[in-house]
């Protein structure tokens, strides 16, 4: 068992400054009209460091460096730029721990998740699309014998990114990685409730891209975010969220014609057929943990399998060893490795979260486990913990409806498999699914049943690079996590040449 | 019916938000970070449509009452409840105004009685 020290500590691997300004055009620099805020850490509840307060003049300094750094690096080489990008992840890879603890401080997520997913996914994040740069190739379409169509792909320049507070560093990874990859200078506004991770992260690895490549700007939405989604000076604008802020972000884009691409959550249904408990083996017990994912980071993911579907011919003795696996989860500092859930990333949160356990009960709900604060011992106590709730109910109830963003899970029965379906179906949200069968053919149509963009089969919360993740309905727009991305951040040029000495005819 | 209400300490945070930017409006949101908190914006900065059913108004004393608005998909699995609008000590993020003063609109829910919910539905 490790306990890592607190960032700030004498014996802590990772240092805090007192403040930190914004990171524009290879600098550090003082917001323009100098306010600061205080970033707070959730595990302790408690302020420890300030972070630069940024306004619409420190967004246009960035996107004035982002533009003066955007020509060169869209025209530097697919190797060139594949090999910085292999660099950074080497970088983040040799500081892995350091990098990981700074980032369960900032968000309260277990260090055993930073240590183990969060960073070891950023790393090869960026090596996939180092990777997949290298084998993007245009095309050349004979048309006919004297008229070919080429195709390139070119950046699209510079691109702004808002960034959400449930994996501060592995989210900014996931646009940033594509983004450079595909050539483009990128404005970067992370969430206000973690802003400091990411900055830590630029002291690692700043320095390797050229200056104005990447820029981070922090502040609140309204005061930073809102300009950067509204710029007339950025080419497209990626934003993971909730569904106002993506309407809104969409309404900016429709002033500046650009694209966007929106990941704004679900509720993702969780499906356990019956053929789950044919034997108390291996598969079962992973089907347990994969029932017990709803906790993975708190709670705090979009694709949080908060509805868990049950066939009513195994709910009573799978419930019931589900529960008792939820009932397992060890809780508590988020810095020992051994806890496997921490504090949820900040206070309103925490009371968002409670305010639901509290619809839930007057719903009619009932409470198989959890559903309260817990409060910590020592320096912990005002941190923000939520014990692993498990509600039973039906899908009508708003704890069915809404994502909680919380480690409540809202559990219901099924007969059939097309009464799961139409079950998991009836959301607003098509984000993530999971299913869970040892029948492959009922798998198969299950999986295509479901109106999401990922159905983890017999897994779940797994985010390797290379599976497109993405939503369908009111969950967003376009892909991440795959190669396609690179066209989320590319236009296609077309040179379309004829060889033919001859005049067409008509004139 | 009253389908939205507000407690006293948002009521006053509306009105020094007023002050500053003018009149107001609420857009309820919905799925992941932030979902499900109200969204606080100058009136008329969200564009609201066809897709969005008007809640209620807000009348915290100031010459307009604060209009809430909610998507007519959302509303559907909504309905049954009333909503307060409420404010905590935090940081929310999305755009609502506000975040700079280190809280953040709530909403507190319960259920509309039988009677609330005939009279809502006829």
């Amino acid at each position: 068992m490790t306990v890592y020290a607190a960032p700030g500590q004498p014996d802590s691997l990772v240092t805090v400054a007192s403040r930190y300004g914004h990171y524009i055009g290879g600098q550090w620099v003082d917001p323009i009209k100098g306010g600061y805020f205080e970033n707070i850490s959730p595990v302790n509840g408690k302020p420890f460091t300030e972070v630069g307060r940024g306004t619409e003049e420190d967004i246009e300094a960035a996107l004035d460096a982002a533009h003066a750094a955007a020509p060169a690096w869209g025209k530097a080489s697919a190797t060139v730029r594949a090999n910085i990008l292999n660099k950074i992840a080497d970088v983040m890879e040799a500081h892995l721990t350091e990098i990981a603890v700074a980032e369960t401080w900032e968000n309260g997520k277990p260090v055993r998740e930073t240590l183990a997913a969060d960073i070891p996914l950023a790393v090869d994040h960026f090596r996939y699309f180092a990777g997949v740069l290298r084998a993007q190739e245009g095309s050349a379409g004979e048309l006919d014998e004297t008229t070919v169509a080429y195709h390139f792909h070119e950046p699209l320049g510079v691109v702004g990114q808002i960034i959400p507070w449930n994996f501060p560093i592995l989210m900014a990874v996931w646009k940033l990685a594509p983004a450079l990859a595909a050539g483009n200078a990128v404005v970067l506004k992370p969430a206000e409730q973690t802003p400091w991770s990411i900055l830590k992260l630029m002291e690692l690895i700043g320095d390797l891209l050229p200056a104005g490549v990447v820029n981070v700007v922090n502040g609140f939405g309204v005061e930073a975010g809102k300009p950067l989604a509204s710029s007339s000076r950025v080419a497209k604008v990626a934003f993971t969220g909730e569904t106002t802020t993506g309407r809104l972000i969409m309404q900016y884009a429709s002033q500046n014609i650009i694209p966007v691409t929106l990941e704004l959550g679900g509720k993702s249904p969780n499906i356990f057929f019956e053929s789950v408990a044919d034997e108390r083996d291996a598969f079962y017990d992973k089907a347990l943990e994969g029932f017990t994912m709803f906790a993975l980071n708190q709670g705090e993911v979009c694709t949080c399998p908060s509805r868990a579907l049950v066939q009513r011919s195994i709910y009573s003795d799978f419930v019931h060893d589900a529960v008792k696996r939820v009932e397992q989860v060890k809780q508590g500092n988020p810095l020992d490795d051994t806890t496997m859930i921490g504090a949820q990333a900040s206070n309103d949160q925490l009371e968002k979260i409670l305010s639901y356990i509290e619809i839930g009960k007057e719903e009619g709900a009932k409470l198989l486990t959890g559903g309260e604060r817990a409060i910590l011992d020592g320096d912990l106590a005002e941190g923000y913990y939520v014990t692993p709730t498990v509600f039973e109910g039906d899908n009508s109830m708003r704890i069915f409806q809404e994502e909680i963003f919380g480690p409540v899970v809202s559990l219901t029965g099924f007969d059939e498999e097309a009464d799961a379906l139409k079950v998991a179906n009836d959301t607003l949200y098509g984000l993530g699914a999971g299913v869970w069968t040892r029948d492959g053919a009922q798998a198969y149509r299950a999986g295509r049943e479901i109106q999401a963009g990922r159905v983890w089969t017999n897994c779940y919360h797994l985010y390797p690079a290379g599976a497109a993740f993405g939503g369908y309905k009111q969950s967003g727009i376009g892909r991440e996590n795959h190669k396609m991305m690179l066209d989320h951040y590319q236009q296609t040029k077309n040179l379309l040449v004829s060889y033919s000495p001859d005049a067409l005819g008509f004139f | 019916m009253d389908r939205v209400a507000v407690t006293g300490e948002a009521a006053e945070l509306l009105r020094s938000l007023t002050e500053a930017h003018g009149p107001l409006m609420f857009h309820q949101s919905g799925g992941c970070c932030d979902g499900s908190a109200p969204m606080c914006y100058p009136d008329g900065e969200f564009l609201l449509g066809g897709a969005d059913v008007h809640l209620g108004d807000l009348d915290v004393g100031l010459d307009r009452a604060v209009p809430v608005w909610m998507s007519k998909a959302q509303f559907e699995y909504w309905s049954h409840t009333h909503l307060t609008i409420d404010v905590v000590p935090g940081r929310g993020a999305g755009f609502s105004l506000e975040a700079p003063h280190g809280v953040r609109f709530l909403i507190r829910s319960r259920l509309l009685t039988d009677e609330e919910y005939a009279g809502a539905s006829s």
